[in-house]
């Protein structure tokens, strides 16, 4: 097939995402909307301490509640489900404790599930875990790096609480460093923060002891992932076990990962014979869903006289919660960091030295942009730096540093392949939209009349699409083969399943339009399920911006054999040679003439139901499956621009957002719009954590924010409009050259704002390097408080 | 102490009558007795907006209003509102600017954004934002949101 039919309309057109009708009249169906008979609800009772041990725990009172039907702790539930570890083999150095699903005898974290209250309703199984008296006793915390280095271990076995270190290291940056310039350093902090998904960690799990099955509906990524964790962590068969994933409402992330208390909902669906419903509450998704970044960075950058890197050195102390995060481990952030920082640029003297620590915190794991904000943060707040030491203009220093297209491909200095990057294209678009003359020109002005405005740029790369040598080759059950399924019905219309899922990115649009540009039927004949381990081919879901890339490429190959065995069918039919002809229009057609030779409705409808009119020897296959691997590399890496124009006031510490602009590589575009919108939605996620967004911690260990009130998300009246484009850098790993789209926004938003930030400050001498840049921290920088 | 009371109201058009447990608030009165699941729980304090419906024609949150204080009232849900067809400009702006992804807020955005339109016919981007600055999206970063009620109230204007 010719690269016209590959990439012909739709793809590459602005289609809607095909849920949005449904959503827009509320007639969605999220995990909380899917009805079930004699259904029960749980309630946990969840740890009020850091680190505590268990004592006693007396029921009595709740096992007699009104509607309580089931009262279960972890040490009863012990031999109902496994425990697990969140290891990973290409990090063998990596040592994690075994985590059961309900703690025993030891809670390690504030909101630790303990005990499980089933109930009729929610509000009776809420009621009872009220009546629970646990006796605590208290043991000392580890809440910071501090004391995880010089403290207790929380678990003695693994002689520590540093459950990772590694050094990265190029070249001799020691002598680079003897031999520089300039040496601009900074400590940065960056604080913990979580996904915010609107809907709620959700699911419904339903044993059937009849036949030992269990099917669970799941506000979740992952499907067949969840399949093989309840089949082998509950010792259900395999092909027993079904996870459906309606729609979700939201994810980020934060819904790619295993929870204690949904498992849980599993093991007591089995032990009561009921369908078992557990949805966390608000107060309860501050406290245990997944949590990200927390990290203190000690980063410095050598330059020489002409403004050109020398060398880079990285110190990250990465502060985990008391276990890795199961079944990816929590490396992955300080993995990222380490390997990503100096990522833009031509340096080849580089040294990282990551160390994960156990604290007694909620779990660290993924949500959207995994460390790559942070290494773009640090790398691009040490240039600023050391622009203004050297008296180079940003730009102009960022310019002198990037890899150019001659450099590519290369392998970076942090161990990344990199295919080929566009920063110098990306900055020139990005110069282009924002008009940074006129900017330079206001802010100089409004300083004057004492407005304080800052101009910030940040260059980032990403990893994206993570190919099978990563967690497959780490010991995961983690597919990263991705499969399509594509039938056409009688009537000539597409039906199509693929084992990628959609949280709202729209990846259901992009399938659609591959499989009708190949086919060459009209969007609307094409239908898109995903979602169900059952039903779906075999895949591993949405995250890590792998949906187009992946799932897109076994769609594309999966239509196209869709579209062989058709165009052979029609040649058979025909007489003629089945290269002549083409789809069109939903008709075969004379691919010279365009003269319609039969309609497509009129071929499927005889190979489903006249199968004789076809020689004996030829059986219509009308329905195919097909899969896509990546080989031989761990990540396609993408790359962008964001720059963020701001105003601080020095009185207040407010920051005011008034422009944000995003370029960004993602390949070739299967869909502008909605890349478009999902780099805004990333954009403003960012923007959350570097101005608002942070689970605030008391030095005991106690979580302080766990609702809205005090935990701020960006709101429409903060944020500002931002503008963005697209550089098209297609990747060749694959037939559509697609990269990643999810998490460019995030990546970019953060190191954005921080320049920005700090461009403003600078009149003031002061600087700041800890997020959130709440109003409270940058009057501390400004000597105001 | 009573814990339940019968209540009787409109939802969509038709009369209702359950009886209810007191402390059962609105949107799980709607989505778990009615199973009209189109309202949305996302917080339980009155932060998110995802559970807005119409009480006696003002946009309440579900999750701040008990069911039995909506006995005698008359409550529309998205679903009421859809049906009527009163949504369908903001529906197709929403469709056309993508201003949804997961759609959890959609529901709840749509009603918001139909109460400003009612009280300011031409609100600027502002004040657009100023109305659902109540309402989270943590999905579109809003402008897609702002550029759909925009448009819509372009049309509306239009077509008066």
């Amino acid at each position: 097939m010719t690269d016209t039919h590959l990439f012909r309309p739709p793809i590459g057109e602005d289609v809607r995402s095909p849920r949005a009708p449904r959503l827009l009249a509320g007639r969605g169906k999220f995990t909380d909307d899917v009805p079930a008979p004699r259904i029960a609800h749980v309630a946990y009772l969840r740890s009020p301490y850091a680190h505590a041990r268990i004592i006693a725990i007396d029921r009595n009172a709740a096992i007699f509640a009104p509607g309580v039907l089931l009262v279960a702790s972890g040490a009863e539930i012990r031999e109902d489900c496994a425990s697990w570890r969140g290891t990973h083999d290409l990090f063998p150095a990596l040592v994690a404790a075994e985590q059961p699903p309900l703690a025993i005898d030891r809670v390690c974290w504030h909101g630790e599930p303990v005990v499980a209250v089933v109930a009729e309703t929610r509000a009776e199984a809420e009621d009872a875990v009220e009546l629970i008296e646990v006796r605590w006793e208290e043991l000392p915390p580890v809440a910071d790096a501090e004391t995880a280095l010089t403290g207790p271990a929380i678990h003695p076995k693994l002689g520590g609480n540093i459950g990772f270190e590694t050094t990265v290291e190029a070249g001799d940056t020691s002598t680079a460093f003897a031999a520089a310039h300039l040496v601009v350093e900074e400590n940065f902090r960056f604080g913990r923060h979580t996904g915010v998904s609107l809907e709620p960690r959700t699911i419904l799990a339903d044993y059937n002891s009849a036949e030992d099955s269990l099917l669970v509906h799941q506000s979740h990524q992952t499907p067949h992932q969840q399949q093989d964790l309840f089949s082998r962590l509950l010792g259900i068969p395999e092909h027993k076990v079904r996870v459906v994933c309606p729609d979700v409402g939201g994810a980020f992330g934060l819904k790619h990962h295993l929870h204690g208390d949904e498992i849980t909902a599993c093991v007591l669906s089995r032990k009561l014979g009921r369908p078992v419903k557990f949805v966390a509450d608000r107060l309860e998704s501050f406290l245990s869903d997944i949590h990200c970044r927390d990290h203190e960075i000690t980063a410095r950058m050598a330059l020489n006289d002409e403004g050109q890197i020398t060398a880079i050195e990285v110190d990250d102390l990465f502060l985990v919660g008391p276990y890795s995060q199961y079944p990816r481990s929590s490396i992955a952030e300080g993995n990222q960091i380490a390997r990503l920082c100096g990522a833009p640029y031509r340096h080849t003297n580089y040294r990282a030295h990551l160390r994960m620590l156990y604290q007694n915190k909620n779990l660290i794991g993924h949500i959207r942009s995994v460390g790559h904000p942070l290494a773009a943060a640090v790398t691009e707040g040490l240039l600023d730096k050391a622009a203004v030491g050297l008296d180079i203009d940003p730009v102009e220093l960022r310019r002198r540093n990037y890899l150019r297209d001659e450099n590519f491909p290369l392998t970076s200095p942090g161990g990344i392949e990199f295919e080929h990057l566009s920063f110098n294209a990306c900055l020139d678009r990005v110069l282009e939209m924002m008009d940074r003359p006129t900017l330079l020109a206001e802010q100089n002005r409004l300083r004057k009349k004492g407005v304080y405005r800052g101009i910030g740029l940040n260059t980032f790369v990403e990893l994206t699409a993570i190919g099978p040598e990563y967690y497959g080759g780490g010991g995961q059950h983690i597919s990263a083969q991705e499969g399509c399924f594509v039938r056409i019905e009688p009537s000539g219309m597409i039906r199509c399943m693929t084992g990628v899922t959609d949280q709202g990115q729209g990846i259901d649009a992009g399938i659609q339009q591959i499989v009708a540009s190949v086919l060459g039927v009209p969007i609307d004949d094409v239908r898109v399920e995903s979602g169900d381990s059952a039903l779906s081919p075999y895949g591993g879901g949405s995250w890590g911006s792998r949906g187009a890339v992946l799932g897109g490429e076994a769609a594309l190959r999966a239509a196209r054999t869709l579209r062989r065995n058709i165009l052979n069918l029609a040649a058979a039919l025909l007489q003629c040679d089945a290269s002549a002809l083409d789809i069109r229009d939903r008709n075969i057609v004379d691919a010279a003439s365009s003269q319609i030779r039969i309609t497509l409705a009129e071929l499927a409808n005889t190979g489903h139901f006249k199968p004789f009119a076809f020689p004996k020897d030829i059986q219509p296959a009308l329905a195919v499956v097909e899969h896509y691997a990546s080989r031989d590399r761990l990540f396609v890496a993408g790359n962008g621009i964001q720059a963020s124009y701001l105003e601080v006031d020095p009185e207040t510490g407010f920051v005011k957002l008034l422009s944000h602009w995003a370029v960004h590589d993602a390949g070739r575009l299967l869909n502008p719009l909605l890349v478009k919108e999902q780099v805004r939605g990333g954009v403003v996620q960012g923007l959350g954590g570097v101005l608002f967004e942070e689970c605030i911690y008391s030095p005991e260990g106690q979580l302080q924010n766990g609702t809205f009130a005090d935990y701020l998300v960006p709101m429409a009246a903060e944020m500002p409009d931002i503008e963005v484009d697209h550089i098209q850098t297609p990747t060749a790993t694959s037939e559509l050259g697609t990269k990643g789209a999810g998490e460019a926004g995030t990546a970019g938003a953060m190191g954005a704002v921080l320049n920005a930030i700090n461009d403003a400050l600078s009149p003031f001498d002061t600087r700041i390097s800890k997020t959130p840049c709440t109003p409270d921290r940058i009057l501390r920088a400004l000597g105001k408080i | 102490m009573t814990d339940a009371l019968e209540i009787t109201l409109t939802v969509n058009g038709m009369p209702v009558t359950r009886r209810v447990p007191m402390r059962l608030n609105l949107v799980d009165f709607l989505r778990h007795e009615l199973d009209l699941t189109g309202s949305h729980v996302g917080c339980e304090h009155g932060a998110c907006g995802a559970c807005s419906v119409v009480v006696n024609g003002g946009v309440v949150r579900g999750c701040l209003m008990f069911a039995v204080q909506a006995d005698g009232t008359i409550v529309e849900t998205i679903e009421g509102a859809s049906e009527s067809g009163r949504l369908k400009p903001l529906q197709d702006a929403f469709h056309n600017h993508a201003a949804l992804q997961c759609g959890f807020c959609t529901p709840g955005m749509l009603l918001t954004a139909s109460a400003l339109l009612a009280q300011n016919p031409s609100p600027d981007r502002e004040a657009i934002r100023e109305a659902i600055s109540g309402n989270l999206c943590r999905c579109t970063g809003y402008q897609a949101i702002v550029d759909a009620i925009e448009t819509a109230a372009a049309l509306e204007q239009n077509d008066d």
